[in-house]
């Protein structure tokens, strides 16, 4: 081992660590090797700025006079899950607005959702909450409306069950009409692809075996200071892997938590999807302590060496076969075009590859100001040895349902 | 000199049964390729269009316009890209038929190029943030 997190904290405090980003970094072990870059450099920062949907944030507003235990809330209009104690809620990034058309008129529009909300939170704005309840003996209100503002809440965190997806699907259209869909506005006949990581800037893609990115791993999240709480849902470590570690498809993911009111509106978008819905983009940004040279080894990956899936999502998405209809690296999806079934195909990033190097500079500068100091992680994300796979749900037929819980 | 622009004609009630988009080619030897048309419910027509001729003719023939009481735009002014709302994903590259919308490098940030924009509105459709303005 070349150096501990003691020591890296303590060149932290001093104000002498060696901080570069994980761009920064590929180019130093091409030119010095690896042994010479290890011995230098204490942290890489990573980043990606993206689209996230499983994102949202946990609100404490405070009581009221009289007491009210509320089970149906609204903020700016957009439903808030209130099945917790009296005057907390949840507020989910994908949740559309109530009066929202939808898809009714396909492609909808969705012009306002949880994210939205989140973002105006964010951003300092005064929102309109409207709240139910049934009452009881000992929070007898029954309704309240007014404007709540961050700055008075009591706690609001974000919390997102699953960020920074470890690689991800490049989606193209195989069918003869546009389709609509999270990955963008895909074009007919191989008309055009869409990709959404930030490649040798993202976090995981940087630690593929999650050997320092752990449980209590502190980090940037929405400008802000946040840390890694658990593993994401659909974390999946046991993805097909090339000789450098790199999962062909999407692996890894993380679950983050952070305080909303040090975060800021421009690192938590509130975006609008054609056609599919409301979600938040979001941006994290990940330390990586360079402990020994493997960890750099790990880390100096580049695009080149990033292989994603190509999926049709006109059906073999949506339909859930798995099938894929070949490999392109990230350093070809940059280049502008790749090549499917012989045909050259013009690629575009749903993620921004310059708001991801902002934060992995953003980090940098943290580091080396004195500002950010690296933690160790609590406990692993389950790795490849752990089993743990991702599973599709295994329906089971329920015979004589005499329930009728929706249409 | 032969020179190509795109303009944005906004036709009232009352020429929108005439033909006189046909006399810039008939009068002034201008070629014109119609890159979108529409008339709404009240008959007032919109049509972006790229005229392509002498640039003597091409004033001449848009002066004809103007006294037929058409009102004439540059494209470019038509659509925008709102940078403060801009987070240079880079949906809007995707649909953009003409690269009018580029990831330009090495910086990675979305520009604009009015100039070959053919207000199809298709990058309004992509745009998660709203950044994508469209005035006509």
């Amino acid at each position: 081992m070349l150096r501990s997190y003691e020591e890296i904290n303590q060149k932290i405090r001093e104000g002498k660590a060696v901080v570069v980003t994980a761009e920064e970094v590929i180019e130093m072990v091409k030119e010095k090797g690896l042994k010479e870059v290890a011995r230098q450099v204490d942290v890489v920062t990573t980043g990606t700025f993206g689209i996230m949907c499983s994102s949202g944030a946990f609100l404490n507003i405070g009581h009221t006079k009289p007491r009210m235990k509320i089970s149906e809330a609204y903020l700016n209009g957009v439903m808030a899950y209130c099945g917790l104690a009296a005057v907390d809620m949840y507020i989910g990034a994908t949740q559309p607005a109530k009066d929202d058309p939808l898809n009714k008129v396909h492609p909808g529009e969705f012009r306002y959702g949880g994210g939205h909300v989140i973002q105006d939170l964010v951003a300092g704005k005064d929102v309109l909450l409207e709240a139910y309840a049934y009452g009881t003996d000992c929070y007898p209100r029954k309704k309240l409306v007014t404007w709540i503002n961050l700055k008075d809440l009591n706690e609001a965190y974000l919390f997102n069950p699953r960020n920074a997806y470890q690689n991800y699907n490049v989606a193209v259209n195989l069918s003869d009409k546009t389709i609509y869909t999270y990955m963008g506005i895909l074009l007919p006949r191989l008309g055009n692809a869409g990709y959404s990581s930030a490649g040798q800037l993202s976090p995981l893609l940087n630690d593929p075996f999650y050997r320092v990115i752990g449980v209590g791993t502190r980090i940037f999240l929405g400008g802000g200071v946040g840390y890694v709480a658990w593993q994401g849902t659909q974390h999946n470590p046991s993805v097909e892997r090339n000789e450098r570690g790199v999962p062909k498809g999407g692996a890894g993911t993380l679950a983050l938590i952070g305080d909303l009111k040090g975060m800021s509106a421009q690192w938590l978008w509130g975006v609008s999807v054609r056609g599919y819905g409301c979600s938040l983009a979001v941006g994290v940004g990940v330390p990586i302590p360079i402990l020994d040279e493997e960890t750099l080894y790990y880390c100096s990956v580049s695009d080149e060496e990033i292989l994603a899936p190509v999926v049709d999502y006109s059906s073999a998405y949506p339909e859930g076969t798995g099938e894929v209809l070949g490999y392109v690296s990230y350093a070809q999806l940059r280049s502008g075009k790749i090549v499917i079934k012989g045909k050259e195909i013009p690629t575009f990033p749903l993620s921004s590859y310059q708001r991801a190097r902002e934060i992995a500079q953003t980090l940098k500068r943290w580091i080396q100001e004195g500002n950010f100091e690296l933690t160790r992680p609590v406990v692993n994300l389950p790795g490849v040895e752990s089993g743990v796979r991702f599973k599709n749900l295994k329906e089971r037929p329920v015979e004589n349902y005499a329930g009728n819980l929706k249409g | 000199m032969t020179v190509s622009r795109k303009i944005v004609l906004h036709f009232p009630a009352q020429v929108a049964d005439r033909p006189i988009v046909c006399d810039l080619a008939l009068r002034f030897g201008l070629a014109f390729n119609i890159l979108r048309a529409s008339i709404s419910p009240h008959r007032e027509g919109i049509m972006v269009m790229e005229i392509i001729g002498e640039g003597a003719n091409q004033e001449k023939g848009l002066q004809y316009l103007r006294e037929q009481g058409v009102l004439i735009e540059s494209l470019s002014q038509d659509i925008r890209k709102n940078d403060e709302r801009c987070i240079n994903c880079g949906a809007c590259v995707g649909v953009c038929p003409t690269s009018a919308l580029f990831i330009e490098k090495p910086s990675f940030e979305v520009r604009f190029d009015g100039t070959r924009c053919i207000a199809c509105e298709m990058c309004i459709m992509a745009c998660p943030t709203f950044a994508m303005e469209a005035l006509i």
